[in-house]
């Protein structure tokens, strides 16, 4: 393998750029997982349905971004739904149930995976917009837009939830129902409902984040399976409740994968995600900055 | 009451006659079966579904002869999704639930790899569709295929010989790790070797790569003269958008080469001017030096219909082969009166064919017995406009020199 | 229990002879490659229960196991040209100590967490096969069958055959699982396994034993693959697939008791066949995520449950069942 500073700075770059769309792409999960506890194992599958939807409103002329924002509210209520139903048939009858929810998501996963192969077949797809395919050249790189875009809104949606988070009310009460559900209660809030909110919240987010994801690259109906790696090795090394930890994670696994790529090459990248996953489990599983 | 006895007896014994007379001649008119998978989704798809239809047009023209041996053809086919773990359950269907007399070979390597061995066992004769070098470890004696190609040198001569032209000192192999690339690169490297050229950089990656940035990043950083590329459609589509992205650096005279997915009209629309510069096998173009006979007047009403069907309207790459796997059958089962496996397989390895695509005579391994495989080089490719590809001069063949129609131009200057 | 053990060795004695009647039978050759595609759930089926329905640990990695076992397969043959019930115990050794390993690693972990490092392995796995030129890489490998043993006429037959005497070997491993002091064990560890470890129930040798047999028979069911498709690649070989549809012919069967994975994997899998042959393969995944969320939600303990209630008339007030 070819090794020079040059290359390594490179790669360091675009690991960067990289590690924080891995961030915002996690970021639902780290709402929906992280801090409520769900089994969301359908959220890579989420993400593909709205790289998908982004993809349908594209080929009306849609700016991708554009159909990103305009689908979180469709997503958002989507969200709401999806917790409400699991809520109704798994938390609220006990711990055997875990397993059940577990297995629920999966089956919802799939679901999704193969409404998706029914209606658009099993061809990559992609979006084509005024700034993917330019780049941009800094002294002897040339970065491509999409990805410093992708970053920017990366950046913005992770900011934006982290201050939602800690300065408005209902933030604030999504992150005391994670801390304490039982005094939440007793303060007369209802924590059933601020779930839901947080669930709509987190599935919105992941619209504008499957957005991003065609923006980066091609995807297909099974590209959910190599994310479920990926997001859930964010959130876990993260630790489970943290925002500005998403973040950080996100950065340490794109940094990993693009020194991986770079050194040992393509065919070791994927394992990257899922190897980083089992050793976070395996030392420190409650994660980087988690409660 | 009476009559309707009087009437079901007659029924009965209309049927009875019919049953008993129709029972040798329902042989007669039984469909001669042709099954077989194509890449009708997937990475392939862009290019199987063109390929089915020149499969359907031949099927058309040799019943509206009257079929074959008095019967009809009936193709019977299946979407392999460009998947190789599909082609084994559905080839097991065609011959077992089917029950198909004949088989026709999935399009490309990948997916054909996995019935190598299966129908060396049970002994049915394969019409190869575009696969290259896939019967070179399991050494099956029925074997036929239908692409200009043979053994790795037919292939990877010409594109290094271009390279020559630039006084070209080192080269970068980028290659799918799939059964085409693989036996593709296997004997690239050789030839490689043998003509001195050093190897300043190779990666293998997995068909599923999407993003190549790293990859050519790092391709730049190794400075080749030539760059030489075996992909599949997908990841062919996204190499050349990210060296469109982010460049390849000056040292690159000559980049491409074995990029499957270039030659289907979906692709080249979209990528347009990306293409510039860029030199690919072939095995037609439109130009004055590759005009068979049959074949002009095959690709008008071949169009007609693609458009209709809203596939690839030019159909330069895999039709016309596709259409020479049925006339090929045609000879051999008009000739020999039979559609036992090993009879024609016989007849096939002894007659040279008489195709739209030309006169094909089989080696012993089952590939031809001389290669016609061209370089182009795409040169003045505007964006979005799949009709300018009719128009000879967009695909410049560039190699070998009986077929040429062009000087080839360094990487760069092609792109202005 | 005793008067329920002499029928059990019955029917699985019974199994075998029908298998071995219908392997040297005449049905259309199609039928012995579905039929050992239904057999080949059973086992995944059993094997997933044992850890997933007995103990509660929800396996999401039933595919690495499978891989690897027909990866060892494939080994064996190309090196020493081995045959296929030597295969077969290589696959079972290796992953059964894949098993016991991967135990080590996870079970510490609860819940999802597990569930996810059972996916990761699954990556691994396939992503270590995929760096191996010996095995093909990403390309895969071909591979030419022996001749079939001298009863069977097909290759295909003899793998059928294979296939249902490892059904009923799984199944009564899982039974014997069940009824001994291990499945008590389980059972209280599933329920609550810190009042399991305080009773002096030996968690976590236990859980251990449980991911290695589970292991182990998941191998042995994925070691006549490469043999059944003359042809192995990695991607199909550690498809998340195999995963949901033994965790769903498992919880849609009814995961108590050691009938129901095989009631669940028989029904699913035969439907997938028909499915596959009739409409379409990509219908044959929808249909087993829909009858996994719905069985998930509507009825919990599966087939098995349906089949209880159904039998119990209404309890009566103050009476137990």
């Amino acid at each position: 393998m070819i090794f020079s500073f040059q290359l390594l700075f490179e790669a360091i770059v675009f690991g960067i750029l990289l590690g924080c769309f891995y961030a915002a792409v996690s970021i639902g999960l780290s709402l929906a997982f992280g801090l409520l506890d769900v089994p969301h194992v359908a959220h890579p599958a989420v993400l593909v349905l709205g790289a998908y939807c982004t993809y349908l409103l594209g080929s009306y002329g849609w700016d991708p971004i554009l159909a990103g924002l305009a689908l979180m509210p469709l997503f958002f209520l989507f969200g709401v739904a999806m917790y409400r139903f699991y809520y109704e048939t798994f938390e609220k009858r006990g711990t055997d149930a875990g397993v059940r929810g577990l297995a629920f998501f999966f089956g919802v996963a799939f679901i999704i995976e193969v409404g998706l192969i029914l209606a658009f077949g099993v061809d990559q797809r992609l979006v084509e917009a005024d700034y993917i395919g330019k780049s941009f050249t800094f002294g002897e790189m040339r970065v491509p837009l999409r990805m410093l875009l992708a970053f920017g809104i990366a950046l913005a949606l992770a900011a934006a939830l982290t201050l939602y988070l800690s300065k408005t009310f209902t933030g604030r009460a999504i992150k005391a129902v994670a801390q304490d559900e039982g005094a939440l209660r007793l303060m007369g809030a209802d924590p059933v409902r601020i779930k839901q909110w947080a669930f709509g919240i987190a599935t919105g987010v992941t619209a504008l984040a499957g957005a991003l994801l065609i923006i980066i690259g091609p995807v297909e109906p099974m590209t959910d399976r190599i994310y479920i790696g990926r997001t859930f090795c964010v959130v876990v090394l993260a630790g489970l409740g943290s925002m500005t930890g998403t973040l950080a994670a996100g950065l340490i696994l794109g940094i990993s994968e693009s020194i991986v790529l770079m050194h040992f090459g393509a065919s070791w990248a994927p394992a990257v995600a899922f190897g980083l996953l089992l050793v976070v489990l395996g030392i420190r599983p409650q994660g980087l900055f988690g409660r | 009451m009476k009559s309707l006895k009087r009437r079901s007896f007659l029924v009965a014994g209309a049927l009875a006659i019919a049953f008993g007379v129709s029972a040798p001649v329902a042989q007669a008119q039984q469909p001669i079966k042709i099954g077989h998978s194509m890449a009708l989704t997937g990475t392939l798809g862009g290019g199987g579904k063109g390929a089915l239809i020149g499969l359907q047009l031949w099927v058309e023209d040799v019943n509206a002869k009257g079929g074959l041996l008095g019967r009809k053809v009936e193709l019977i086919t299946y979407d392999d999704q460009s998947s190789p773990a599909t082609t084994p359950g559905i080839y097991t269907k065609l011959l077992d639930v089917d029950k198909v007399d004949l088989l026709i070979a999935p399009y490309a390597t990948v997916p054909t790899a996995p019935l190598m061995p299966l129908v060396k066992q049970r002994g049915k004769l394969l019409m190869g569709n575009f696969s290259f070098q896939v019967n070179s470890k399991v050494g099956h004696d029925m074997w036929f295929n239908n692409a200009a190609w043979n053994v790795a040198a037919s292939w990877s001569d010409n594109f290094f010989a271009i390279g020559k032209k630039f006084d070209a000192k080192t080269v970068a192999f980028l290659v799918a790790d799939q059964e085409f690339a693989q036996n593709l690169a296997r004997g690239a490297k050789e030839i490689a070797g043998k003509l001195g050229l050093k190897t300043v950089y190779e990666q293998n990656y997995p068909p599923t790569t999407v993003d190549f940035s790293s990859m050519i990043r790092a391709i730049r950083a190794a400075q080749p003269d030539i760059v030489y590329v075996m992909s599949y459609p997908n990841d062919s589509v996204a190499i050349v958008r990210s060296v469109n992205e982010i460049g390849v650096g000056p040292s690159v005279k000559l980049i491409g080469g074995g990029m499957v997915g270039l030659h289907f009209a979906p692709v080249m629309e979209s990528l347009g001017s990306m293409l510039n510069g860029w030199v690919n096998y072939h095995l037609y173009a439109p130009e004055k030096t590759m005009d068979f006979p049959g074949v002009k007047g095959f690709l008008e009403r071949y169009s007609k219909k693609a458009i209709e069907a809203k596939v690839d309207p030019l159909g330069y790459y895999l039709p016309p082969f596709n259409y020479a796997i049925g006339q090929m059958l045609e000879q051999a089962i008009t000739a020999t009166k039979s559609l036992d496996d090993k009879v024609l397989a016989k007849y096939l390895r002894e007659h040279e064919m008489k195709t739209i695509v030309g006169n094909i005579r089989y080696g012993p391994d089952g590939e031809w017995a001389k290669a016609r495989v061209i370089m182009v080089q795409f040169r003045g490719v505007a964006d979005k406009n799949v009709e300018q590809f009719r128009q000879p001069g967009k695909q410049v063949i560039v190699e070998p020199a009986e077929y040429k129609t062009g000087e080839v131009l360094p990487f760069d200057k092609a792109r202005k | 229990m005793r008067s329920r053990v002499v029928p059990f060795w019955i029917g699985a004695a019974a199994t075998v002879v029908l298998a071995g009647i219908l392997s040297l039978g005449g049905a259309n050759e199609y039928f012995y490659f579905a039929g050992y595609v239904v057999l080949q759930f059973v086992v995944l089926a059993t094997a997933w229960n044992i850890l997933g329905g007995y103990a509660g640990y929800v396996n999401f990695g039933t595919a690495a196991f499978f891989g690897i076992g027909a990866y060892t397969s494939v080994v064996l043959f190309k090196s020493l040209g081995a045959p296929l019930l030597v295969q077969m115990a290589a696959a079972a050794a290796v992953t059964g100590l894949l098993g016991f390993g991967t135990g080590l690693l996870t079970l510490r972990l609860r819940g999802i967490f597990y569930s996810i490092a059972t996916v990761a392995v699954i990556f691994i796995a396939e992503t270590l096969m995929i760096n191996w030129r010996y095995v093909g890489g990403a390309a895969g490998l071909q591979l030419l069958r022996p001749s079939p043993m001298v009863p069977f006429e097909t290759y295909t037959r003899m793998l059928f055959f294979v296939m249902a005497v490892l059904a009923v070997i799984a199944v009564s491993i899982a039974r014997y699982i069940e009824i001994s002091w291990i499945g008590r064990g389980l059972r209280a560890l599933r329920d609550s396994e810190e009042a399991a470890e305080c009773s002096g129930v030996p968690t976590l040798r236990l859980k251990l034993l449980a991911c290695t047999v589970s292991g182990a028979l998941m191998g042995m069911a994925g070691a006549p693959l490469p043999m059944y498709l003359s042809f192995l690649e990695p991607a199909s070989s550690f498809s998340l697939n195999y995963s949901v549809v033994a965790l769903a012919g498992a919880i849609i069967g009814g995961t108590a008791n050691w009938i129901g994975p095989v009631l669940g994997a028989i029904l699913l899998a035969s439907m997938q066949q028909i499915v596959t042959v009739t409409i379409s393969s990509e219908m044959n995944v929808l249909v087993v995520g829909v009858m996994l969320v719905v069985f998930v939600v509507a009825a919990p303990d599966g087939i098995l449950g349906l089949i209880r209630k159904l039998r119990r008339p209404r309890a009566a007030p103050g009476s137990t069942s």
